[in-house]
């Protein structure tokens, strides 16, 4: 793996990479992990060829490590993200993500007599299924399922 | 209960429940203590409702309480723009504790996180009304000498009728059964027959009401709603289908009441009104009692 030459993106020294991201929900990620506002260098590549997922992204952070409530907040845009954190230009860790038990901001209430599209109120969700990812809106009740979600 | 809000039935254990249910009953012995001396309610109903509101105020006053607010949103700065935050923050300066209305889903709980005083939940949109659900649950109990294994005759509009929602989840705690009595247009929706399904408990569902209710414990009557039909045919067809007479309550269970939320329109035949398994007018008057219950835990007053 050391053979930088073959990477599609290039090699970092130390870092974060994240791949497997569908391509679609690559700006997603960047925006849920707040990726636009911190100075790190920062490279990414999309439309990759990718077996399971068709066409992948995958985001190269340098000198950045995630916690794992911080990571996981991309669960729902990217449940097969796999976190490679390098060190020395060397994968030493692999991380899956995994869906946590609560969603705060990112996905928007789809009941449209929500307070949270009302007020200016940050949406909470209780995941009430953590595998076809569907959600429980913490104040209107209401579910919110992965065909009705839209991402603030 | 002491200083928390009572937002959605799901907050409350079973022993909360039958805390508040204990302490009602003590109320209906004895409705005039003046435990709220001193304490400023206030109700803030965004939407108008009838008896909601004056139960509340009715248990204030009896209390010895008082109790500030208004019965209707253009009546309050909100016709002026004023957000909910900012209405709740102020009014919470005035009073002790807030009994809340509005229309908007998920109100409740979001005032609840706002307030610096309790908040009582007195309906947010379709979603909760969690006083109604206690006072079924007393008019239940105190009916029947028990909220365990009973069957429950739920009929009328099941499909958006949040109080059988709430009334579904809170007896499914007590082993009930359920028979679901409705239009296919308004029938009870899959995630409840899910939940039932997954606890284990029985329910049938019929769209003939006379023939289903001999073996009730309750039957729970509530409103169809002409405005609930995207044809106005559909609900002509099934209008008078739902309609309880005293005639269809012979032989049923001695035991056997008529409940309803109110108001009614006419799926409550009047000549219901005199038989002795009328229970709606006393359930509305239970509401003060559960109203006193639930506003002197959180006061924690008792
Ligand atoms: N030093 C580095 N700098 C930047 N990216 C790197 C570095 N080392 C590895 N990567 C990238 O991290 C990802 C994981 O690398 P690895 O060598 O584990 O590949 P893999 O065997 O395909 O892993 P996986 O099964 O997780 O896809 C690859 O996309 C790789 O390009
Ligand atoms: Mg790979
Ligand atoms: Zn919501």
């Amino acid at each position: 793996m050391n053979d930088k030459k073959h990477l599609s993106v290039s090699a970092i020294q130390n870092g974060t990479v994240i791949d497997h991201i569908p391509a679609q929900n690559l700006f997603k990620v960047i925006s849920i992990l707040g990726l636009d506002k911190i100075p790190n260098l920062i490279t990414f590549g999309t439309n990759l060829e990718s077996g399971h997922l068709g066409k992948k992204a995958i985001v190269k952070i340098a000198d950045k490590y995630f916690e794992r409530d911080e990571i996981n907040r991309i669960a729902i845009v990217a449940p097969h993200a796999k976190l490679n954190i390098i060190k020395d230009y060397v994968v030493v860790e692999k991380m899956l993500v995994e869906v946590p038990d609560d969603i705060v901001g990112i996905v928007k209430c789809v009941n449209p007599k929500c307070i949270t599209n009302f007020e200016n109120v940050t949406p909470k969700f209780h995941v009430a299924d953590k595998k076809n990812v569907s959600l429980k809106c913490h104040y209107c009740e209401k579910i919110t399922d992965q065909e009705h979600m839209e991402y603030r | 209960m002491k200083n928390r809000s009572l937002v959605s039935i799901n907050d409350l254990s079973r022993e909360e429940i039958f805390r508040i249910l204990d302490m009602a009953e003590e109320f209906e012995k004895n409705p005039s203590q003046r435990i709220l001396e001193g304490k400023i309610v206030a109700t803030l109903f965004f939407e108008p409702s009838t008896r909601t509101r004056l139960s509340f105020e009715s248990a204030v006053n009896r209390l010895g309480g008082r109790v500030i607010g208004f019965s209707e949103a253009s009546s309050s700065s909100v016709a002026k723009g004023e957000s909910l935050k900012d209405t709740i923050l102020t009014v919470a300066n005035y009073s002790d504790l807030i009994v809340m209305r509005h229309p908007v889903e998920g109100s409740a709980r979001y005032a609840s996180e706002v307030s610096p005083v309790p908040i009582i939940n007195a309906g947010d949109g379709a979603n909760q009304h969690p006083t109604q659900t206690m006072l079924d649950l007393y008019s239940i109990r105190k009916t029947q000498g028990t909220l365990n294994n009973l069957k429950i005759v739920m009929v009328g509009d099941l499909k958006y009728g949040r109080t059988v929602h709430s009334l579904l989840m809170a007896m499914s705690q007590f082993n009930a059964s359920f028979v679901f009595i409705a239009p296919k247009e308004l029938q009870m929706p899959q995630e409840y027959k899910l939940f039932l399904k997954e606890m284990g408990l029985k329910y049938e569902e019929h769209t003939d009401l006379a023939e289903n209710i001999k073996d009730a414990d309750i039957v729970y009557m509530t409103r169809v709603q002409k405005e609930r039909f995207s044809d106005p045919m559909d609900y002509e067809k099934v209008k008078n289908a739902y309609i309880l007479r005293s005639c269809m309550l012979e032989g049923t269970k001695a035991n056997m009441r008529v409940l309803h939320p109110l108001p009614r329109v006419n799926e409550i035949n009047v000549d219901v009104d005199d038989n002795a398994k009328a229970y709606y007018f006393t359930q509305a008057l239970n509401g003060v009692y559960a109203r006193m219950a639930i506003m002197a835990s959180i006061l924690g007053l008792k």
